[in-house]
């Protein structure tokens, strides 16, 4: 198990370093530098920005120093747009709300998919798989960006069960986890559906039943480990998908994250933010891949061998 | 001629007599279809919501940036049946034509992702052994890096083209449809057809082509057809940030975003086009699960 998580591990180092070099070089060599849109640049103090920032250096020079910083110190350098702040602090401050979204997306896409998904199998074709394929159907077709706007205009504003944006207090939580969630949350009852579909056909399981195990240990202990196996490969795509959700999510609810300030650093090309940003996300979903992987294989140890 | 591999279908729906009598699994296929009540409702609201998009447009009396400042936010009635929007323009010309550009980007997009899936998967598959295995390493590394934030770059920073959507969504959407593909032609490989074909000395790009990849048709459809609506979800995602298609002209994520920005007085500029979105996108997932089911397809998505 231990080799097969260093294996994993050292597997990633060539592919960050693909990711760094291939988007450092993207946003140098694009057209359009961050000093471009300040109202008064003269050439003297677009100079003197670009010598403040090293990007007069050539460019192998100015990866080094990049990459040689992050590895060194962790330093992401410093923001090209507000210029008294660097990428670290940006991120130190923006980076946990996301993360607290995230991570109430996930339970509530856990809770909901697992729930809807055990029951639609147990009761195969009763109201409750109805009532399961109906919230998969929901989840897959209705996009986010529909779905949000929609709670709001009823459970915000009509009803006042919730507050329609910010991010201050649990009534701001709901809304956009919720809608953040609810994809997700759709895909994961459908396969946990149909892997203890296939789960419950099997021979252990009548022999689970017949010693005498009561249907719910049946359930909850016997069946629910092999079933869950396609939920936890797909929780490296969902959890990828919840970052990148994430920026609509922000912009619609007017929350104070990462995800909206990626896409404002990316429109003031702000080129040092862009790129810490980016390299957080690829840390992040590579990293998370991986300790999906060994879930897997701890939970189905046929997999290591493949 | 076009037959399903015998792996997809029971020996007994293949029997020769049978083929000779008419019947080929394309036609059994369509038979299918056609009893899965979902699939067939999809077909249509498809066809219908392709016909009023391309043709609606010609009919309407309003163009679709034809602002008029003296009647903003109409409700909906009987001379705007969706209402207008805050410049005046008839929001039910607008849904037409940004149907138009989203069914478009959602075609063409999905074109771009086949062509590169299908080559790379038929390539890999073939050959197997070494080039095999590094081609899908490659896969493998792009499935886990955060692809929606390269497209959101590259729209930024070279400018929001259209063209540029098409191949940007359809570079990040052919990942799938390679694995697909390889997995299918790994199993095709092996059949005698390909033996015969290559003894009788066609060249390898020619029985990739011309023989094989006609036979993983089905899967390919049935992939395609859901492609569909993933590509038009992320071409909608990007309008709603800012970064797809741009004013005057529209499409159904622009309406969805501006829809959204007014939606606490004027409801209907977000419930018309976001149940239209919604309703396409259940057309195509219902269709392709139908074709999934028809043509026995055990998909390699799900």
């Amino acid at each position: 198990m231990f080799r097969f998580i260093a294996r994993r591990f050292l597997q990633t180092i060539p592919v960050l370093l693909v990711l760094i070099t291939a988007s450092f070089l993207m946003l140098r060599l694009v057209p359009g530098g961050p000093f471009d849109s300040e109202k008064a640049t003269t050439p003297e103090i677009k100079r003197n920005l670009e010598a403040y920032y090293g990007f007069d250096q050539p460019l192998h020079k100015q990866f080094f120093t990049y990459l040689g910083n992050i590895v060194l110190h962790g330093d992401l350098g410093r923001s090209t747009k507000y210029s008294n702040r660097t990428v670290n602090e940006i991120i130190a401050d923006k980076f946990p709300v996301s993360l607290e979204l995230g991570a109430w997306s996930l339970l509530i896409a856990l809770t909901i998919g697992l729930s809807a998904g055990i029951l639609a199998a147990v009761y195969k074709n009763m109201w409750a798989d109805y009532v399961t394929s109906g919230i998969v159907m929901t989840g897959i077709c209705v996009p986010t960006f529909v779905l949000g706007p929609i709670l709001v205009l009823v459970c915000a504003i009509h009803f006042g069960w919730f507050s329609a944006s910010g991010w201050y207090v649990w009534q701001d939580r709901v809304l956009p986890a919720l809608t953040l969630g609810i994809v997700y949350a759709a895909y994961i009852a459908r396969l946990t559906r149909g892997g203890m579909l296939e789960v419950l056909g099997q021979d252990y399981i009548r022999t689970a039943r017949a010693k005498g195990a009561s249907e719910t240990r049946v359930i909850l202990r016997h069946a629910l480990r092999g079933g869950l196996l396609p939920v936890v490969a797909f929780l490296g795509p969902a959890i990828a998908g919840i970052i990148t959700g994430s920026f609509v999510i922000e912009t619609i609810f007017q929350i104070p994250g990462l995800g909206r300030e990626f896409v404002n650093s990316a429109f003031n090309r702000d080129r040092t933010l862009v790129l810490g940003t980016v390299m957080l996300y690829a840390v992040l979903i590579i990293g998370l891949n991986l300790v999906v992987d060994v879930v897997q294989v701890w939970l189905n140890p046929k997999l290591k061998f493949e | 001629m076009l037959s399903l591999s015998p792996k997809k279908l029971p020996a007994a729906d293949l029997a020769p007599a049978q083929l000779e009598q008419g019947i080929s699994p394309w036609r059994d296929a369509w038979h299918r279809l056609k009893r899965n009540k979902l699939a067939v409702f999809g077909g249509i609201t498809l066809i219908v919501l392709v016909l009023a998009c391309g043709l609606g447009p010609f009919f309407s009396p309003y163009g679709y940036e034809q602002t008029n400042l003296d009647n903003t936010f109409a409700k909906p009635g009987s001379s705007h049946w969706m209402g207008t929007d805050q410049l005046g323009r008839d929001l039910f010309t607008r849904l037409l034509y940004g149907g138009r550009i989203s069914i478009t980007v959602g075609l063409v997009a999905t074109f771009v992702a086949l062509t590169i899936g299908v080559s790379y998967g038929a390539v890999a598959g073939f050959f197997g052994g070494k080039l095999d295995a590094f081609m899908m390493r490659i896969v493998d590394i792009l499935y886990a890096l955060p692809f929606t934030i390269f497209v959101i770059l590259l729209m930024v920073f070279f400018g929001k083209n259209i063209f540029l959507l098409f191949f940007a969504i359809g570079a990040v959407e052919w990942l799938t449809m390679a694995r697909i593909v390889r997995g299918q032609i790994m199993s095709l490989k092996k059949m005698e057809y390909v033996e015969a074909a290559r003894s009788l000395g066609f060249g390898t790009r020619r029985i990739i082509f011309r023989h094989m990849i006609p036979n993983i048709l089905g899967p390919v459809i049935v992939y395609t057809t859901l492609t569909i609506p993933g590509v038009m979800m992320l071409e909608a995602f990007l309008s709603f940030l800012g970064l797809g298609v741009q004013a005057p002209m529209s499409s159904w994520g622009v309406l969805i975003k501006d829809g959204a920005e007014k939606m606490e007085e004027y409801p209907w500029l977000l419930i018309f086009p976001g149940t239209v979105f919604s309703l396409t996108l259940f057309s195509l997932n219902f269709l392709g699960d139908g074709l999934r089911d028809a043509l026995d397809v055990r998909s390699a998505k799900d």
